[in-house]
């Protein structure tokens, strides 16, 4: 097998700086979006006493959560010795970085007082999963920031291995944190459940698999350069199972729901007469986010097309999205059962109805900004660092065990 | 001729000390003086956990249509309304309630619990979230980032988030846009040594006497008495979080 030569992407400057600007517009648009929130105050989106988190909190949970699982390419590669992922592990690193701080900036500017992120910083309540989580997601970016610098410098390259174990089991501790902000509340129906952090976990396999592929085969196309149909079949048939266990998880938690009749109503709800919850959750999160994904993946129709892989990645993505919408507005919305076996005459706060939400522009303003600081760092990244190999063409010879 | 020695000046040092010791009794003297005529605690002593704040609430008292406890609340807090009832806060509200089987309807204030267990302080990132030694769970609007969480972790919805400025105070009760607040007991009357809260003051005014404030630890306290007698309850007991509040006749 030749040496692997790793050069910045270069495509043409008019295509790197007209991408750039767009993205800079975005991440100014939503920079005023904050200043408007923080000025006005946030009784101007969506957001209210009854849906407390909203459209920035969904795309925030989906950032960060992909982040940790775009890190995995890296973690095959170098903790388990997959050769044809370690040429991956680079940029797996990059865009890891680049989703947690596009995710955790959406979380930071949606916050009720952000000039307060240095009492967030100095004062812990260390019961507090999201006290742990300021942690988990700064030790992360150092981390990796660590396992960046190991695998670009030649002399360090006995470190990749130790470096890339810390890493992998800080990532599972980091969704662990994520999905915990959800399983550690007992006053809701839809989380208190230990299953969210394993559940979480093996999303973020399938959301940052899913980023790592459609950015990867972007960027191979955007520089001209040669990516293998091996490669992508191996990205591919691993995605496939990442769906798929997804839908395990999914299908155990509502199992388990299913079985106790004190949360029969938000079941009923999720699944059966939620209006735009059920709809997310078959046609969203179940028939666009897995089924499709899963007949693009498997079907041998489709073996052959990046066309199919590219689609398949998307509707995951879009799938995913959905599905934490799902369980944090959809997990909103459903009422507290404060008197059961009473039902609410009049509550002036909305008391045993489903709570109204609809996201305002500025919401998803916010969002979209984390996702533009995301790309634009991942851009600028590539640009600068040496985290592409020049070809990705498959290798002539694989050995016995491949 | 100026006879050099070893030994300091010893004048000068007193000099400095008598200075120093009367600058420093002209600064303490008069707060020591005032909080003294003052009496009771000094805004230091902190509280203790030998009282625990509490409140009933006899449903069967609590009279349909009256809001009398509300309005209290929000005059004493100057809790505005702008209009947006899904945004506006509310430190008390009055739910009406039926038993789907028998029909029975009831009428209860609900506001925080005052949990001896309460989630919104486990969740806190910062602290800010935090319940005193007397029992009143609050939230220091200092420390308060505004991410919300405790309003995610409450099981009883009693907490609002601000979400516009504020252009009316209450200098009894500071508060401001981004952070999270809820009910606190009045806990500025209770500091000053009253042994009530607003909304118990209104509902015994308008006649009900549907809420009764006071010391659970303390056996004499008409709170403590009236437990004794009537079957009460705590709204989601299942969680076993020991609340502040109970609820007699539902």
């Amino acid at each position: 097998m030749k040496e692997m030569q790793f050069r910045e992407l270069y495509c043409p400057p008019a295509r790197y700086w007209t991408g750039l600007t767009g993205l800079a517009i975005l991440m100014a648009m939503s920079f005023g979006t904050f200043l408007y929130l923080e000025h006005e105050g946030h009784w101007v989106t969506g957001m209210n006493n009854q849906v407390i988190w909203g459209l920035p909190h969904v795309f925030a949970i989906f950032l960060i959560v992909a982040a940790s699982g775009a890190l995995n390419v890296a973690s095959i590669g170098s903790v388990f010795g997959g050769p044809l992922y370690k040429p991956l592990g680079r940029y797996s690193g990059l865009l890891a970085i680049s989703l947690l701080i596009g995710g955790l900036l959406v979380l930071v500017l949606d916050l009720g007082r952000p000039e307060r992120l240095i009492v967030a910083m100095t004062t812990y309540n260390f019961k507090s999963i999201f006290a742990w989580n300021i942690f988990l997601y700064t030790g992360f970016i150092v981390i990796t920031l660590v396992y960046l610098w190991a695998m670009m410098e030649r002399q360090a390259k006995t470190l990749t291995r130790p470096i890339g174990f810390v890493a992998f089991f800080w990532r599972l501790l980091l969704t662990t944190g994520t999905g915990s902000i959800f399983g550690f509340i007992v006053a809701r129906d839809a989380y208190n459940s230990a299953v969210l952090a394993p559940m979480f976990i093996i999303m973020s396999f399938s959301y940052g698999l899913a980023f790592f592929i459609i950015t990867l085969m972007s960027a191979y196309l955007w520089g001209d350069r040669k990516l293998g149909d091996l490669r992508l079949a191996k990205l591919k048939n691993l995605l496939g199972v990442f769906v798929g266990a997804v839908l395990f998880f999914n299908l155990v938690y509502h199992l388990t729901n299913l079985y106790i009749a004190q949360q029969h109503g938000i079941e009923r709800f999720i699944l059966l007469d939620g209006g735009p919850y059920t709809a997310m959750f078959w046609l969203g999160q179940i028939l666009i986010g897995s089924i499709f994904p899963l007949v693009l993946i498997y079907a041998p129709k489709y073996q052959q097309s990046r066309y199919a892989i590219a689609t398949a990645s998307m509707l995951i993505l879009v799938g995913g999205f959905c599905q934490i919408y799902v369980l944090l507005i959809g997990g909103q919305a459903y009422p507290l059962s404060l008197f059961p076996g009473y039902e609410v005459l009049q509550s002036s706060f909305y008391d045993g109805v489903v709570a109204a939400y609809s996201p305002s522009f500025w919401e998803a303003m916010l969002g979209v900004g984390g996702i533009a600081v995301a790309l634009a760092l991942v851009s600028i990244g590539a640009r600068m660092l040496k985290v592409f190999p020049e070809s990705l063409e498959d290798p002539d010879s694989l050995g016995p065990a491949h | 001729m100026t006879e050099v020695t070893e030994r300091p000046d010893m004048d000068r040092r007193r000099l400095v000390s008598i200075t120093a010791a009367t600058l420093a009794g002209v600064t303490i003297a008069p707060g020591v003086v005032l909080q003294s005529l003052a009496g009771g605690k000094t805004p230091n002593q902190g509280v203790s956990s030998q009282v625990r704040w509490g409140m009933l609430i006899d449903t069967n008292k609590c009279a349909d249509g009256c809001s009398a406890c509300v309005e209290a609340c929000n005059r004493e807090n100057a809790i505005p309304s702008h209009g947006r009832p899904t945004t506006d806060p509310q430190w008390i509200r009055k739910v009406k309630l039926r038993d789907k089987m028998t029909g029975r309807v009831a009428n209860l204030p609900m506001m925080c619990q005052h949990c001896e267990f309460p989630p919104c302080v486990d969740v806190c990132p910062t602290g800010a979230s935090f319940r005193r030694a007397d029992g009143i769970v609050m939230v220091d609007r200092h420390t308060c980032i505004g991410c919300r969480y405790c309003m995610m972790a409450c099981p009883y919805k009693a907490r609002s988030f601000i979400h516009e400025n504020i252009e009316e105070h209450s200098v009894v009760a500071p508060r401001g846009k981004g952070c999270v607040e809820s009910c606190n007991f009045c806990a500025y009357w209770l500091d000053r040594g009253a042994k009530t809260t607003a909304c118990a003051q209104a509902c015994a005014k308008a006649g009900h006497q549907a809420i009764i404030f006071g010391d659970l630890n303390d056996p004499e306290s008409a709170i403590a008495k009236r437990l004794r007698e009537l079957p009460t309850r705590q709204i989601r007991s299942e969680l076993e979080l020991n609340t502040g509040v109970r609820y007699a006749g539902v």
